[in-house]
């Protein structure tokens, strides 16, 4: 099985003042194509820091950090950009619509990036929300829409640009509970379509849909372990 | 990403805070309006002064007698009675710059025509002063050279003097009597409009030169001229005219270093072109304190800008995160500055012909609205929205996409 993502020694300082606070100290790991990785931790424990350093949001310290074979360290920004637009796709906690804006134009916001026409980019925005179960709903404002369907039209986003690894940071953090279910088994039901997805959460149920769960406490990794069972 | 998208995201940014967006845009339409209603007013001021100088006709210089002393008495400017018809002539037909000479007589008088009567100025002139005055006759002939050389008496009128004495009835034929001597009306002149005094420059009756010195005007000498109306041949030669008929008079007169000469000239050209030149800064003065508010306009749609980035961060983080780069964000934010910028010139281009339009209708002054002002309105407006869009685009092309994500 080929590693979409491999990271070695991850470091990441920030520097306040004349103070350093290191967030990741050495972290490392790969993940292989179709994996469902949980990242969980309690807040403090680098396990955001570590999600935006694979979103190619922040780049790290030092440590080598390699995407679908591609090596992401000394990229510069307007790269970083091209990597996000074309390997990645976000999840949000807070969905991160954008206001007064169709669904479907919403989701095809990475091809506009993409530069795609926009006959070509509705086909594949249409695609998209039919993938997550939102035919139908293309004109509708992120305002008319439900939490879950909020979501919905978000992972479409994320799913249209056919992307190496899908991250999604708290996705359910907003959602009550039959919900997130719901949005759990959209990932799930995704996932065994073969899409990488890597997610961050701090609740165990949710963790618990993931075939795989890495565990940080202060800058370092305590535990990486498979999951068999499923809730 | 293509243009055409940048400009609908533009819209859609620029739709969802109608009243903000017009609000911002205001001020441009404002300083847009004022400087095209400005500009529209002082061109129309200048467009009359160069109509004025057409009306008197180009290329010319005056010759008017100077001072005299008479028992230690000195007389004003055109106290002395020496220019002459001969001194004219010699002007024609001596100076190589100059293309006509006429002397002039000028007098006032009661003109009477049946029961009507009407006071005006009585000028009397050689053929030559028509040419020079480029003053056409409308109806009826011009005052020929046998008229001159026989003193007969005819006579020209002006618009004014006609329709006092003859209403709308064609006078061409009759006959009017000037300080009770009969004339026969030959022709009507073409009507000249207000001079930049605002005098009435359509109240006179032309008569020719010979007859006027013989009959109504009295003087020590025969075939004195009040003064001399030249044209040169070419606005080039208007200087070296001057200086030709400057010496020609001074041979002509005698006059040496010792003596002071008794003839002035004026170039008529000059003093006309210095009060264009004014109406030209006037236009220009008006237009520079109209753009002040357009500067002002300008920091409007800054400020606005402003606010706008710090609103949307969490948009701009989205658009960064999903692949948005730097110069897509720039270019996002300067678009629709300048489309605002822009829109309120457009609105503005129309307001400020409308307004100038309105005061040439409404209080008669003249305007005259210039594709040449409207294309420098426009594109000056644009100009400020590229300048004032400029630091808030670049704002926010400069942020942070995690610290953009997670502003509330």
């Amino acid at each position: 099985m080929s590693s979409v993502i491999s990271l070695t020694d991850i470091r990441r300082v920030f520097i306040m003042g004349d103070q350093q606070f290191e967030a990741l100290k050495g972290v490392s790991f790969d993940i292989t194509t179709g994996e469902f990785v949980a990242i969980m931790g309690a807040s403090g424990s680098g396990k955001s820091t570590c999600m935006n350093v694979l979103g190619c949001l922040d780049p790290p310290t030092s440590g080598r950090y390699l995407l679908d074979g591609l090596d992401v360290g000394g990229m510069g920004t307007n790269e970083l950009a091209d990597i996000r637009n074309k390997k990645l796709g976000f999840v949000f906690q807070g969905f991160n619509l954008l206001a007064r804006t169709p669904a479907v134009e919403n989701v095809e916001l990475p091809l506009i990036y993409a530069g795609l026409g926009s006959r070509e980019r509705r086909r594949q925005a249409l695609i998209a929300m039919e993938q997550v179960g939102l035919a139908g709903k293309e004109n509708n404002h992120p305002s008319q829409l439900s939490g879950g369907q909020q979501q919905r039209v978000a992972i479409a986003r994320a799913l249209v640009n056919n992307p190496a690894v899908i991250l999604a940071d708290e996705p359910t953090g907003n959602l009550d509970s039959s919900t997130s279910e719901e949005i759990m088994n959209l990932f799930t039901a995704l996932n065994r379509q073969g899409i990488t997805i890597i997610m961050v959460t701090h609740e165990h149920d949710v963790a618990a849909f993931a075939g795989r769960q890495i565990t940080f406490r202060d800058g370092r990794i305590i535990s990486d372990s498979l999951t068999t069972a499923t809730v | 990403m293509d243009f055409i998208q940048t400009l609908k995201i533009a819209l859609r940014a620029l739709r969802t805070n109608k009243m903000r967006s017009f609000l911002t845009m205001l001020g441009i339409i404002i300083g847009i309006a004022a400087v095209i209603a400005m500009m529209a007013v002082g061109s129309g001021a200048s467009y009359v002064i160069s109509q004025q100088i057409a009306s008197i006709g180009s290329n010319i210089i005056l010759v008017i007698p100077g001072s005299t002393t008479s028992g230690g008495l000195r007389t004003g400017s055109g106290g002395a009675q020496t220019l002459s018809s001969d001194d004219a002539r010699s002007i024609g037909t001596d100076c190589p710059s100059v293309a006509y000479a006429a002397g002039t007589v000028r007098a006032s008088g009661q003109i009477i025509s049946g029961n009507m009567n009407w006071s005006s100025v009585i000028m009397g002139g050689t053929p030559e002063l028509f040419e020079i005055r480029e003053w056409p006759v409308v109806s009826g002939r011009a005052i020929s050279q046998q008229d001159e050389d026989g003193a007969i008496k005819v006579c020209l009128l002006d618009q004014t003097v006609a329709e006092n004495l003859f209403g709308s009835a064609d006078p061409v034929g009759s006959i009017v009597r000037i300080k009770k001597i009969p004339f026969t009306v030959i022709g009507i002149l073409e009507r000249k409009g207000q001079s930049p005094q605002g005098q009435d420059q359509d109240d006179a009756v032309f008569v020719p030169l010979r007859t006027a010195q013989r009959n109504l005007v009295r003087s020590q000498r025969t075939g004195i001229v009040s003064a001399i109306i030249v044209k040169a041949k070419s606005e080039e030669l208007i200087d070296k005219a001057e200086k030709e008929i400057q010496m020609l008079l001074n041979q002509r007169h005698r006059i040496t270093a010792a003596k002071e000469p008794d003839f002035t000239t004026r170039n008529l050209s000059e003093i006309l072109a210095v009060a264009e030149q004014s109406a030209k800064a006037m236009s220009l003065l008006l237009g520079a304190v109209a753009s002040i508010s357009l500067i002002v306009g300008g920091i409007g749609i800054m400020n606005i800008m402003l606010v706008s980035v710090t609103e949307r961060t969490r948009e701009i983080g989205i658009r960064m995160a999903i692949g948005a780069k730097k110069n897509d964000i720039l270019l996002q934010f300067m678009t629709e500055a300048v489309l605002l910028t822009m829109l309120g010139g457009l609105i503005g281009i129309a307001l400020g012909a409308g307004g100038a339009t309105g005061v040439s209708r409404f209080l008669g002054w003249p305007t005259m609205i210039s594709i040449q002002s409207i294309t420098i309105a426009f594109l000056f407006s644009a100009a400020v929205g590229i300048f004032f869009g400029f630091y808030p685009a670049k704002k926010a092309a400069g942020l942070n996409p995690i610290d953009a994500l997670r502003y509330e």
